[in-house]
Order: structure tokens, then C-alpha cells, then sequence
């Protein structure tokens, strides 16, 4: 995949550095642009900007290229980067920290796929407590729209009786839903102090 | 010994023989678990993606009972492992996080119950001296590759990992079992995770350059402590097999199936029908089963 062009004369917003670092629990601004994160990426040939980018273009505040940019949906999560910076930098929680203000800031998700991938999840766990893989994984086909793909994989699954067919509801769903609606109020009211 | 057992989602689903083999093993060793009442989802990748208060409280949940249980906890899957530490951790050494844990769980919750991996729980707390007069079978040299993956070691702060870079915990299991750990350079590597749904080829590829780094060092078996990484090599090595155009052909078990087995527990008891690259004929090579 060919690598996004940087713009950084376009939309700086020095208060971003701020935001991102309270966000991530960690000093981005410590980076010194070795490259280590990018080099340990597991994932980083399908990014469009590499992690040790998105680092860089945190510290100049170049808010809508990173919060629209791929990288940070297709993250993995696995913390080889956070590991193994030699600054200390939790590149991982910067990533989870950047995909948080996308959301809030109403970013259109550059990995479709992937951000209705969690949705799904989420809204399966609010509703019964426990994910149930299966129902999972037919409403995603159905929303992305390919039912039908993986079937060699999904077919074998159901004969070794993988795919438990019916969903577990716990008993604390009550709970789940009050939950889930005071970590949306606090949400809300992120999004209305942050006054942009 | 006794833990409060947390076994996750995978474990009713994916990972049934995950599940199977961990309470099988578990009896035969006198390991007590008992289950969490009424557990709820740890909320994995998809809620720290989206929030991070989310991401501690929906562990909390479950935690908070283990604390009224007066139990560690043992995670067997690894995210869950991952998040219920992580967890534990932000609330004891952020009293703001507790405070807001506590506000959006509707309950006080402090953290006094530790969470464990279960590899941590069977090969240190439980003890090898104390695994090996169990042992009914030796592996006879099996050659096995122990892939750990992220979510078992990283992030070391938060995991204890032995070595984040070179772990050996199920190393050594395999070696008192009478099997042969390689050297090998993918033990940390990613899997992609929950990538396997949404980003079908790029799971492919990480499973290609593991699975050939284990063929390389001439493994003949992978041994695992993950959902996500069982299924990304197993259920996912034919696909892989055929977009990449080699041939690994390596059985992919959960590590509490091999101590099973090396334990003299029959091959039903640890769900080994259930896997994609044949796990059985390794085993018949040995006369394991
Ligand atoms: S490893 Fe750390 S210091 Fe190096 S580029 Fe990445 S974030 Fe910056
Ligand atoms: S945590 Fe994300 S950015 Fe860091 S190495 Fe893993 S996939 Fe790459």
C-alpha cells in the first residue's frame, strides 16, 4: 500500500499535543522519532501513516490527518511498540486514545469495517452480558454485507460445534444497560465541555 | 488451591476445548475453580477501543464478585487475562479511576482480588514439582513451539511476564512434560487478533510468517494460551495455506491439551476432535493416544 503524503501546513491545532496526552495517559511528546514502534508494527504495512507518524504528527497538532487516517482502526492492540520504546511512549494507549476522540469528534471511521465490528460487539455485551460469537459474527456479515464469505471456515466450525447456537443472557443484564447508559452520559458530557 | 474461575466468552464457543481441557486438568491436579457467579463480558479490544472507563468497569463487574468470593482470579483466554489485570491494576494505583469504576459499576469496587493467566497459575503457583508426579505419559521428545502472543506478556508493567521478549513459562511446562521447546523467533508475535473478522487477508499473512517460523525450527506441534491465537493458526492455517501457496501442516493445541494428555487424560476429555489441522496423528506417532 502506498503511504499517505503528509500535509503539515494544514490545520495545526496546538492544543491537540494536550488533549491527546490526557487522553492516552502518556507523554507523546517525548518521542524522538527513532522508528522502533513502526519497526516492531506487526501491522504496519497495511497502515497508511506508520506509528512512529502518527507520533510525530500528534506533536505538531495535525489533528484531522491522524484522526481520519486508517492506522489507528487497524492497531492491533498488541503493544510490541509500547514495549519497546526506548522514550516510554504507550503507543498503543495513544492509538485507543486517537480512535476515543475520532469517535467524539464525529470522524466518519477510515476502517468502516472495523469501528462496526466493535459496535456490534458492544451493543451484544450491553444487551446480554456475554458476547455470543456466533450472533456476532451473522449480524456483522449482514451489515458489511458478505454473508456468504468464509464459509469454509464457519461451516466446520458448526459441525466441531463451535458456534454455541443459542446466546447466554446473564442474570445481570439490568445492571449491563445502567452501565453502559452512565459511560454514554459521561460521554455526552465530554463532548459538550470540549467547546470546539 | 482454589481460584475463582473466569473463563470468558470464547471458551462457550471457539474455544470449547479450551474450556474442556483447563476443568479436566484442573480435577486431575486438584486444582479447585470455581466459577464467577453470573460473569459478564470483559469487553476485550472492541471497548477499550471506544472508551476507556468502559473498558475497566465491564471487568470490574466480574472482579468485584471474585473480591466478595475472597479468590484470585485465573483467566484461561488471554484477553480476558489482559483486561481483568489491567483492571486491577488502574483501580489500586488511581484513586480517580476507582472512584469512576465504582460510579459507573453502581458498586464500590477495590481491587483486592489479584487476576492470574492460567499458564502463571498451573506452572508457578501450582508448581511443576508439583505437576510432575501426575504425570502418567512423557511427549517422547514432541517438538513443540510455545507461542505466546501479545496479550499473555505485553504489557510487561501490567502482565509480570518472565521476559516479554523471550518468555518461558510454557517452555518449561513442555520440557517437564518430556517435550522439546525450540528456539524459535515468532514466541511474541501477533496473531491480529479480532483482525480475523474485519481483515481477513492481513491475519493470513501473520499467520504465514508464524506458523513458517515454527516449521523452521522444525517444530511439529504449536502450543497456545490464547482463543484468538488457536483460531488464527488453526482454523485459519487451510486458508492461509492455500492464499500464500505453502504448507505448514502443524497441529495447533491449547497448552492444557498437551499436559492432558502427558496427565493420561483420554482425547475426548480434552476436546481434541475439535481442531482443523489433524491434531491426532502427531500424537498416534508417539503413541500418545
Ligand atoms: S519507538 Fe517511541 S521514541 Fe521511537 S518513534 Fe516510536 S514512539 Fe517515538
Ligand atoms: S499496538 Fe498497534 S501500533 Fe503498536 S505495534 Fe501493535 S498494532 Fe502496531
Amino acid at each position: 500500500m502506498s503511504k499517505a503524503v503528509l500535509h503539515l501546513s494544514e490545520g495545526m491545532e496546538p492544543g491537540f499535543l494536550r488533549e491527546v496526552e490526557v487522553e492516552a495517559g502518556t507523554r507523546v511528546s517525548l518521542c524522538y522519532q527513532c522508528g522502533k514502534c513502526a519497526a516492531s508494527c506487526p501491522v504496519s504495512f497495511v497502515m497508511d501513516l506508520e506509528p512512529y507518524q502518527v507520533m510525530r504528527l500528534v506533536q505538531l497538532g495535525a489533528r484531522d490527518e491522524v484522526l481520519r487516517s486508517r492506522t489507528i482502526w487497524l492497531c492491533a492492540s498488541c503493544t510490541a511498540c509500547s514495549e519497546r520504546c526506548p522514550r516510554e511512549v504507550d503507543v498503543a494507549a495513544t492509538m485507543d486514545a486517537l480512535r476515543v476522540l475520532a469517535r467524539r469528534a464525529g470522524y466518519r471511521p477510515a476502517e468502516g469495517q472495523i469501528a462496526l465490528f466493535h459496535g456490534i460487539f458492544l451493543d451484544n455485551v450491553r444487551d446480554a452480558g456475554r458476547l455470543h460469537e456466533l450472533g456476532l459474527m451473522v449480524r456483522y456479515k449482514l451489515k458489511s454485507g458478505g454473508l456468504f464469505s468464509d464459509l469454509d471456515v464457519g461451516l466446520p466450525m458448526m459441525r466441531h460445534g463451535k458456534l454455541k447456537p443459542v446466546p447466554h443472557r446473564i442474570r445481570g443484564t439490568d445492571q449491563m444497560r445502567a452501565l453502559f447508559a452512565r459511560v454514554r452520559a459521561r460521554e455526552a458530557a465530554a463532548k459538550g465541555g470540549e467547546g470546539r | 488451591m482454589k481460584y475463582a474461575y473466569f473463563p470468558g466468552c470464547s471458551l462457550s464457543g471457539t474455544a470449547r476445548e479450551y474450556d474442556r481441557s483447563t476443568r479436566a486438568v484442573a480435577r486431575v491436579l486438584g486444582l479447585e475453580l470455581e466459577e464467577i457467579p453470573d460473569w459478564s463480558c470483559c469487553g476485550a479490544t472492541s471497548a477499550h477501543a471506544t472508551e476507556k472507563l468502559l473498558s475497566l468497569a465491564l471487568p470490574a463487574r466480574s472482579l468485584a464478585r471474585a473480591d466478595e468470593m475472597g479468590l484470585d482470579v485465573v483467566a484461561p483466554c488471554a484477553a480476558c487475562f489482559n483486561r481483568l489485570r489491567t483492571t486491577v491494576h488502574a483501580v489500586r494505583s488511581d484513586w480517580k479511576v476507582r472512584q469512576e469504576v465504582g460510579e459507573v459499576l453502581g458498586q464500590e469496587y477495590a481491587a483486592r482480588s489479584d487476576a492470574y493467566a492460567l499458564p502463571d497459575v498451573i506452572v508457578n503457583r501450582y508448581g511443576l514439582d508439583n505437576i510432575v508426579p501426575h504425570l502418567k505419559r512423557s511427549l517422547d521428545g514432541l517438538k513443540v513451539a510455545c507461542y505466546y502472543g501479545c496479550l499473555l506478556v505485553r504489557p510487561s508493567a501490567i502482565t509480570a511476564s518472565d521476559d516479554p521478549e523471550d518468555p518461558q513459562t510454557l517452555d518449561r511446562l513442555v520440557r517437564a512434560l518430556g517435550g522439546e521447546p525450540v528456539v524459535w523467533p515468532a514466541k511474541t508475535e501477533c496473531c491480529g487478533a479480532s483482525l480475523s473478522i474485519t481483515r481477513t487477508r492481513v491475519v493470513w499473512q501473520l499467520a504465514a510468517q508464524i506458523l513458517t517460523a515454527a516449521q523452521r525450527a522444525g517444530a511439529e506441534a504449536i502450543a497456545v494460551a490464547c482463543p484468538f491465537c488457536q483460531s488464527n493458526l488453526d482454523m485459519r492455517q487451510v486458508q492461509a495455506q492455500k492464499w500464500s501457496g505453502r504448507r505448514w501442516n502443524i497441529p495447533v493445541y491449547y497448552f492444557t491439551q498437551l499436559l492432558g494428555v502427558a496427565l493420561g487424560l483420554p482425547p475426548g476429555e480434552l476436546g481434541l476432535e475439535s481442531h482443523f489441522v489433524d491434531p491426532l496423528g502427531v500424537l498416534r506417532q508417539k503413541a500418545l493416544v
